[in-house]
Order: structure tokens, then sequence, then C-alpha cells
């Protein structure tokens, strides 16, 4: 296959343990490099892989730029494997991946109580809290990938002219919804937490649900958006949901 | 109610064996850390394998059935008291109604398991049972234990146990030394680092639990400025953060993490981990991934002849 050189250019497979395989396709947070991570995520969990009988694959952990994926190494032989992963790669064809990719829209309240850092952020930028919240407001960002607690969500496309150092010292709680910038990257808490993001607002979306399907609203490779609203709305979804 | 917990011990929770498919979400599976004490425990009693039981940590639970049950204790040594007489370990009993059975220290081991016949009747959280105190999932209310927590028990037709046959036994024994796998980061301490992690001996340090085992011994070295943009973690990595001494990630562990992974506790071998207490000694023994895959299906055999 001629596109086999390409999309496996400067992958590597590596055996993380004896139940588990890394594959890296770089060592930098970049678009480029986690659309290949995401396309393989999305190929593995649609594959029969997961589909047969048994738990072949139990776990997959997309990263910036690598997939970590969790086997049985008795019912899927490592060698397998890695031939599935290479035919995958080589069969893939990430501009279909992107047309699929949701866009999700996160309503924010932004500032006040629900943002205790936003007077902060606006002095380290030097913009007025306003022109945070349309600068925040403005990108469409992309989940890299969920990680460190259940449905955090790892994004890209944060401005440079916003990015805040974290707090010295982290709060021992952060409450559910809370969007906040730490350092170059923005995000959100979908539980209540410690952390040392900078608040900038909370959304009154519920972002991590164990009952539901899927338990959380984004997923790895979603794009985001986050909406401006007023403390009347966000009062009013919250008790609506 | 079935079983009511009149004092929990150091930490008790509702253990299966664990919740996958929910990586990608950051949901860990947890589960219980001696993954095959509880395979046992159930198929002692003839339950399901993936049933879930009580994991006690350190101290046992007091406990007391308000229904008669057939129950089991595996994993490491507990002293478990039934009214007058010791329980025995690995091998099924009966409990009448209002029987109450007192768990005391666990010795030999870190873990111990109380399984009942029938199982827990819990909703699943996520597919599963298990206990996640991090993100307050499964269990009971997602947390350990309390005085006065009750849990029911699904009733099943009383069906024979089993037992472990005598020569099996051996394969039960503790051990420690842990084998180990290079991991992806393998390379940052090198052969010379894999040489160190072999030849010394690494001490459980206190601040240790189910999402980590800790180790103090001799320091690996890392290269300076060496940084790694975070990616995913496999159970039983062991990670080296700036200081260089190790720490084995476990069934509690984040599902992603930055820290470099320089090798791997073997499959077979997380059961041992499981056992460790604070102050233990452990050795480490690197073997390549065919060794382990061949020692995990040497395992599953075991399993399917230890029965008599």
């Amino acid at each position: 296959m001629r596109g086999d050189v390409q999309a496996s250019e400067g992958m590597r497979v590596i055996d993380a343990s004896d139940s588990s395989m890394l594959v890296v396709f770089g060592d930098e947070i970049s678009r480029d490099l986690n659309r290949r991570v995401i396309q393989l995520f999305h190929d593995l969990q649609e594959s029969e892989l997961q589909k047969s009988a048994g738990p072949r694959i139990r776990n997959l952990h997309p990263a910036y730029a690598s997939l970590l994926i969790d086997f049985d190494p008795l019912l899927l032989p490592p060698a397998d494997l890695r031939a599935r992963i290479r035919e995958l790669i080589g069969q893939s064809n990430i501009a279909s991946s992107d047309a699929v990719r949701r866009a999700i829209e996160i309503p924010v309240c932004y500032g006040g109580e629900l943002g205790p850092d936003l007077a902060d952020v606006a002095q380290h930028t030097g913009f007025s809290p306003e022109e945070v919240i349309a600068r925040h407001s403005a990108p469409e960002y992309t989940v890299y990938f969920i990680g460190f607690s259940p449905g955090f969500p790892y994004m890209g496309g944060l401005p440079e002219s916003l990015a805040t150092p974290r707090l010295k010292t982290p709060r021992t709680s952060v409450p559910a919804g809370s969007v906040g910038i730490g350092g170059s990257q923005t995000g959100l808490y979908p539980m209540q937490w410690s952390g040392g993001w900078r608040l900038l607002g909370r959304t009154p979306m519920r972002m991590f649900d164990p009952e539901a399907n899927p338990p959380s609203r984004l997923q790895p490779g979603d794009l985001v958006k986050f909406t401006p609203i007023s403390r009347e709305s966000f009062d009013a979804m919250v008790a609506g949901r | 109610m079935a079983l009511r917990i009149i004092n929990p011990g150091l930490m008790t929770t509702v253990q299966d064996l664990g919740r996958y498919g929910y990586a990608h979400l950051g949901v860990t599976p947890a589960g219980a850390a001696d993954a095959l004490a509880l395979r046992v425990a159930n198929l002692l009693l003839g339950n399901d394998e993936n049933t879930a039981a009580l994991e006690m940590t350190l101290l046992g639970a007091t406990v007391e059935f308000q229904r008669a049950a057939i129950v089991v204790l595996t994993g490491a040594q507990v002293d478990c008291r039934l009214g007058n007489a010791k329980a025995p370990m690995w091998r099924p009993f009966p409990v009448l109604p209002g029987a109450v059975l007192k768990c005391g220290a666990i010795t030999g081991g870190a873990r111990a398991y109380l399984a009942v016949q029938g199982g827990f009747r819990l909703k699943p959280v996520m597919g599963s049972v298990a206990t996640l105190r991090s993100a307050h999932l499964g269990g009971l209310e997602g947390r350990a234990l309390k005085a006065g927590d009750q849990l029911a028990v699904n009733h099943v037709a009383p069906s024979g146990v089993r037992r472990i046959s005598r020569q099996a036994f051996a394969y039960l024994e503790p051990r420690r030394e842990l084998r180990i796998t290079p991991g992806p980061q393998a390379s940052w301490i090198g052969p010379e680092g894999l040489q160190v992690l072999q030849r010394g001996q690494y001490v459980v340090s206190g601040d240790s639990d189910r999402r980590g085992i800790r180790f103090q011994g001799e320091a690996l070295t890392l290269p300076p400025k060496s940084q790694l943009i975070t990616e995913g973690i496999s159970l039983g990595a062991m990670q080296v953060p700036p200081d260089g001494q190790p720490i084995i990630l476990f069934v509690d562990q984040q599902t992603t993490g930055g820290y470099p992974k320089v090798a791997n506790v073997i499959a077979i071998d997380l059961r041992h981990v499981a056992q460790l207490r604070p102050r233990d000694e452990v050795h480490f023994r690197v073997v390549t991934v065919e060794e382990a895959v061949g020692l995990l299906r040497e395992q599953e055999e075991w399993l399917r002849k230890a029965f008599d």
C-alpha cells in the first residue's frame, strides 16, 4: 500500500508491558500528531477486535501523540496486534475521520463567584475581563484526549496571549463544571476535584454522569466552543437539568 | 439486608475484577488488587469469576450475617473468628443467621478477600461494582465501607463448593521478587539503570496505596532535562519521578501521566504487588515479554486444574 509509508512515518510500536502496547506518533504536542492518534483510536474502537466475544482489547488510552492499548495477550497475541495496527494505519483516511468529528458547544457563565480568577487572568494578560472572555470563547478547541480524572479534557487551541501560570497553591476543591486556564492549556473540571487552574467561569452542563451513555459529554477528538451566558441563564440551566 | 458492617477495619472496599473499556474517558479500572485471590474465591463458591467481594486492607472487618450464607476468605492470611472458632482460609464455610465474623490483623501480605456465595446485590456503575474512591464510583456510594453499612446478598440456590487441591497450594505462595519487563522509557535509564534496579533491594514506603506503591532504594538516574509529554499508563508501570525512587502504578492510578515509565511488573506478579506491606523488601528481575506471556498462560492453566 502506497499510503502505508506516509501514514506510519515516524511511528513506533513499543511493548509497554506484557499486556499493553504503546503506539507513538511523535514527541510533541500538535494537532497533526493528535489527529493520527484519534484516527487509530476510532479504528480500533470500531474494529472487530473489541466486538468479538472475548474482551481482547480491554482499554484504549489516547494521549497527545500516542495511543496505549491494553489487551489480553492470551486472546490476542502481541504479534497479531502489531500486524493489525500496521494494517489499520495503512488503510486509515484522516480526512474521513475529521469529517465525523463532533462539534460541542459548552455554555459558560464567566466571572463573578463562578469564575474567581478572571480578574487575575486579566491582570496577567493585560486584557480587560471582557476581552479575556471574548478571546477565550472565540476559538474552536480540540479535545486531544481525556485523562487525569474521569471526563477531564486536555484541549488544544488556547490563544498564547491568554496563557497564565497555574496557582501556586492548588485549591483543595474545585466545583464540577469549572472552566479554567493552566499554563498554555484550557479545560474544565467535570467532577469536583482538587486543582491549580485559574478559574474563568463555570458551565451548567453536566460533563460527567456515570449513569449516562456515554458517561462523558466530551470524547477524544471533539471540537469544543465555549459560549458566554448570563448568570440568569446559568441558574435556569442548573435548575432545569 | 444480609450483611452488616460492624467495624470496617482499616480500609475495606467492594471490588470485582474492574471497570474496563472507559480509559479513554479518564476512568481507571480499579478492581481487586489481588485479582487471582478474588477469582479463586469466586470459583471456590461457584460464583462467576467477576463477582464482587470485600477487599480488606492490613486490618480486617467485623461483619454480621443477618441471613445464612456460604462465604470464603482468600488472599493474605487474616486472623478471623466465627464465634469462638478460627475461620479457615481458602476453604468455603457456612455462616448462620446472626453469626459475627470478626477479622483481625492481616499478616504475610496486605489484602484479604471476603466473598459470599451469590455475591452482593449492588447496582453496577459503567458495567462494574468496583469501588474507585477518587471518583466516587461503584461499590457503596463510591467509598470505603463504614460501620453500619448493609450489603444485600443475592439469593442463589445453594450449590456445591469446591476445594483447592493440596498440590495447587504452592502456587499461591507470596513472592518478594517482582519480575518486570522494560517499559516505554527504559532507554532513559539504559542497561545500567536496569542493572541498578536488579542488584539492590527496594523497601516499600508507608505512603503506598491502591494508586501506587512507592519504594526507597538505590535511586535511578534520569537524563538531565528529560521531559515527556503526557501518555497512557499501563497497570503495573514503574514510574520514575525526578527523585529517582520508583513507584509502581497500581489499580487506582490515573489513566495518563507525564513521568517516564522505565519498566512494568509482569501481569502475574501484580498480585504480589497487591500484597506488599510498608517496609517489605523486594527485588526486581527483568524478563522478556515472551516469558511474561508464557507465565500468564501457566497461571491460567494452573487455575483450570487447581480444584479437586
